[in-house]
């Protein structure tokens, strides 16, 4: 473990965790999801603590507040709170632990001593009271303010996180409010009552990149005004690099390094720290394995081009003297896989790249344009204008991955059964053929034959999405979509199944088009890249030169938001916004 | 949200229409009118009827008009109280009816209450406290509340009534009571006897509520925005009614437009069971004895409850989910 610089905390610490323990009640006794965690806060400094799912790293952070789930319990440790009463007229410091988690004491220092905001800015926020009424209840629990008062306090707080008309705002309700509008909110609710601790779990996952950028740009200044501490749950290396004074690597519950930002990136100690380091800085540069593979393979001729491809929605039809009211979800989208190649379609929520995707399979209909598919036989056919029966072998050819693992399997199927059920549907192969298939196929995507007679709860994230891939090449498909099939998991299995999809590439002779929100998975995976803005294309062109020499200025802010995973790049970033006109 | 309201409004109108027709529809399904059946009971009765005398009633009642004439002036009628003559007691359908709906009214308004009282606390508890023994009492009595057919409950009472305590628990009035004006000692007497009626009509809705309730609590208690809460320091008994409950109620708003048309039809067989004076037995006897104005009042006044029922239950859905309004 690095030793940390002290001369950099000029502060005595403010909150410190002293070899925490929380453990969860399960049917083979007692599971410790933090096991001797010990971390120190200390005021205008952020602690991030990083780790993969399960590490225990929220449990943790919740744990501080005593407001972990039921079977969980905290079972050792002390938490201290130093807190001082102005003036230097003296502090006092609080063992946390050993308060009732339902009682007084520890109610008056959430929320004002230690705030915490979280991942969900949906549903984190009450859908039926109003954004004011939620921020204003912190200041009438915590400084006795009257409805009044607190509305009115509620207003400053809006316009301090730069929320535009906050007097309109705090009327109103969380759903009227964009994700990143909402998560302003949860720190403008979090800040009310001027906390000495921010706890932030994951506060910026489920936002876009772009909005991302901004939530963060916005705590590191509010840190600085209120000279707080945070602590900063992430699983993202990036974020990290962008956001971290210290550093705490958990995993299996356990602190496995901790030391400030610069030394933990330029010298990571443990072996977990460096893979995580390996997965986040991979992802910054093209594959290896698929240079060398385009090396020994060129690209062949184009197999899937969509031309002047539009997708509207009609939101509600025309009638008697009105017009139809109609969203444009893609518009005039040109795109040409070759055969062999990968392409990344890269966009925020909502850019239509998942839309477009669907209408190339012809899953969705299609407005207007073509969808030109070349079979094995080099025979060209248009598939908008197809029905169903039609589609059935093109659809043969073109398989899909989803990007929830858990959603995307039927809990009540077997995987063998899971996996011979594109195999079925087109009628492949006997039953015994079938089987055969089935294990030839879990061999190839890595999992065990012993995996066929198992139901998809017995496999983990990474395993089931194995499964999904094994499902989509049964049929012996050329083209796989991928929307977003590696999003929903953790960073180092990320590359792992992007790795694997690589190796089937190379020995099936797959096209891959890849959907993804993440310029860093595109840019490892994919030869060419698409990049998607309220559906329509913005630029087209290689991967690296998109990523190294983007063109278009959405492009540049797109890349100026993704955090770099070195923290040293810091001060010599720039971002941009991209204003549409 | 007054442009909501309005608009509700504004579409329940063709709905009533459609449910009127239908009423009208069904009155006149079965072969013959009034007069023939008048005829038909004259000549039971051993008194021919003159047929010039048939034809003038018909005349008089307009029984010739086309359907559409006869419509518009029933349901003109209907709107201003007058649903025609019932055969079978030879008194105005209004009248009839109007005596036996102010004690529907004030029965289903009290089991309503009841119902609401007893199953939201429970339901509260239940959740919150799940799995404990608690929460294993209230499901079992839950599950024989469910379970028990409330006439089967009514008929037990009545017996332990009768043989355990010596007094009559059917009927809303005491003798007394049943003819004389309205007083406070009268309304008393009815609060007494609206207990044990009240309970068995309540017992098996109680007991579906406190499921209901408990379910949609313990899905709210998942939600993120309950550890938000409590994050901000909020104590634990004001966090789980500002937040989950109030969540968790959303259902149980657009239950009440059901509760409605349960005034006249909810109770039937427990109100012929305990002899209550209410609307039930009333429309039970119509449709059996094909008393049809009478019978089409009640299919009338059903609808027109559904309606409004779903017409309350929608706007006040709107005033406390402001989600809907948007929609």
């Amino acid at each position: 473990m690095s030793q940390m610089s002290s001369t950099q905390h000029t502060q005595p610490p403010i909150l410190e965790v002293k070899n925490l323990e929380t453990s969860f009640k399960t049917r083979h006794g007692w599971f410790k999801a933090v096991d001797d965690v010990s971390i120190s806060l200390y005021p205008g400094r952020t602690l991030c603590v990083v780790g993969e799912s399960g590490s225990g790293k929220s449990v943790m952070s919740r744990s501080i507040l005593q407001i972990v789930d039921a079977p969980g319990k905290i079972t050792g440790g002390e938490i201290l709170l130093h807190t001082d009463f102005g003036d230097g007229a003296g502090h006092s410091t609080v063992n946390m632990i050993g308060m009732d988690p339902r009682g007084k004491q520890v109610r008056a220092i959430r929320g004002d001593d230690i705030a915490m905001i979280f991942q969900e800015p949906m549903s984190s926020l009450s859908p039926v009271h109003r954004i004011g009424d939620q921020i204003g209840e912190t200041l009438r629990i915590h400084m006795g303010m009257s409805k009044k008062e607190a509305i009115a306090r509620s207003v400053e707080l809006l316009r301090m996180v730069e929320i535009p008309n906050p007097e309109e705002a705090v009327k109103r309700y969380p759903y009227e409010f964009s994700g990143g509008m909402r998560q302003r909110a949860m720190i403008a609710m979090a800040l009310s009552c001027n906390p000495k601790v921010l706890i932030a779990d994951e506060p910026t996952t489920a936002l876009d990149v772009t909005i991302q950028a901004e939530i963060l740009e916005l705590m590191r200044s509010l840190q600085k005004a209120h000279n707080m501490a945070i602590l900063f749950i992430t699983h993202d290396m990036g974020v990290v690099a962008e956001i971290a004074d210290d550093v705490a690597v958990m995993r299996h519950g356990k602190v496995v390094e901790k030391g400030d930002v610069y030394s933990v990136f330029a010298s990571p100690q443990h072996d977990y720290t460096k893979s995580l380091l390996h997965a986040a800085t991979q992802c910054e540069g093209p594959s290896d394995r698929r240079l060398a593979m385009r090396e020994r393979r060129p690209l062949g001729d184009p197999i899937l081009e969509a031309v002047a491809l539009r997708k509207e929605y009609v939101i509600t039809p025309a009638g008697f003297r009105r017009e139809a009211k109609t969203l444009l979800a893609v518009k005039d989208a040109n795109l040409q896989l070759r055969d062999g190649e990968n392409i990344g379609i890269v966009g925020e929520s909502g850019s239509g790249k998942t839309t477009l995707a669907r209408c190339i399979q012809r899953i969705h209909s299609v407005s207007s344009g073509a969808v030109l598919y070349t079979d094995r036989q080099g025979n060209t056919r248009d598939l908008a204008p197809l029905t169903k029966p039609d589609l059935k072998e093109p659809w043969r050819d073109m398989r899909i991955i989803f990007q929830d693992p858990f959603g995307s399997l039927n809990p009540r199927m077997t995987v063998g059964q899971i996996i011979a059920e594109p195999l079925m549907n087109h009628g492949l192969g006997t039953p015994v053929e079938q089987r055969a298939r089935v294990a030839e196929l879990l061999d190839l995507v890595g999992l065990p034959g012993s995996a066929a007679e198992r139901y998809p709860h017995a496999f983990s994230g990474g395993q089931r999405q194995r499964i999904s891939i094994a499902r989509a090449i049964a049929p012996n498909p050329r083209i796989i979509i991928a929307d977003e099939a590696t999003s929903a998991l953790d960073v180092s299995l990320r590359t792992q199944i992007m790795d694997l999809l690589l190796e089937l590439q190379e020995k099936l002779g797959l096209s891959y088009l890849f959907i993804s929100h993440d310029v860093g998975l595109v840019r490892y995976f994919c030869d060419r890249v698409v990049v998607m803005y309220k559906g329509q294309i913005m630029e087209e062109g290689e991967t690296e030169d998109v990523c190294t020499n983007p063109q278009h200025p959405y492009t540049q802010s797109l890349l100026s938001a993704v955090p770099i995973a070195d923290p040293t790049m810091r001060a010599s970033k720039t971002r941009t916004r991209y204003v549409e006109g | 949200m007054l442009g909501y309201i309005v608009r509700r409004i504004i579409w329940s109108i063709p709905f009533f229409f459609a449910a009127s027709v239908l009423a009208y529809i069904i009155i006149q399904a079965p072969p013959g009118d009034y007069v023939t059946s008048l005829a038909a009971r004259m000549v039971s009765e051993g008194n021919d009827m003159d047929p010039s005398r048939i034809e003038a009633l018909r005349i008089r009642f307009g029984l010739d008009d086309p359907h559409p004439v006869q419509y518009f002036r029933w349901i003109t009628g209907a709107i201003q109280g007058d649903f025609g003559q019932s055969y079978e007691w030879d008194r105005p359908v209004s009248e009839l009816i109007g005596q036996r709906m102010a004690l529907s009214v004030i029965l289903a308004f009290s089991t309503m209450l009841f119902t609401w009282a007893v199953a939201l606390p429970f339901g509260i508890f239940s959740a919150v406290r799940k799995y404990t023994m608690g929460d294993y009492i209230i499901t079992f009595i839950g599950f024989i509340g469910l379970a028990t057919p409330n006439f089967l409950i009514a008929l037990v009472l009545m017996y332990i009534g009768v043989v355990h305590f010596g007094s009559d628990v059917t009927g809303l009035f005491s003798s007394e009571y049943v003819n004389a004006d309205w007083s406070f000692a009268k309304m008393l007497d009815l609060l007494k006897h609206m207990i044990i009626p009240v309970v068995i009509i309540g017992t098996s809705s109680t007991a579906s509520l406190i499921r209901i309730m408990r379910a949609n609590l313990l899905d709210e208690l998942q939600k993120p925005y309950v550890v938000t809460a409590r994050a901000k320091g909020l104590s634990e008994t004001k966090l789980l009614l500002k937040y989950p409950v109030r969540l968790a109620l959303n259902p149980f708003v657009s239950t009440l437009g059901w509760a409605f048309p349960q005034i006249i039809s909810g109770s039937t067989i427990v109100a012929v069971v305990l002899s209550l004076p209410t609307a039930d037995p009333l429309m039970l006897d119509a449709l059996l004895t094909q008393d049809m104005y009478l019978a089409g009042a009640f299919i009338l006044l059903l609808s027109a409850l559904s309606i409004v029922g779903m017409l309350v239950s929608d706007i006040l859905l709107a005033l406390v989910d402001p989600r809907i309004r948007y929609r």
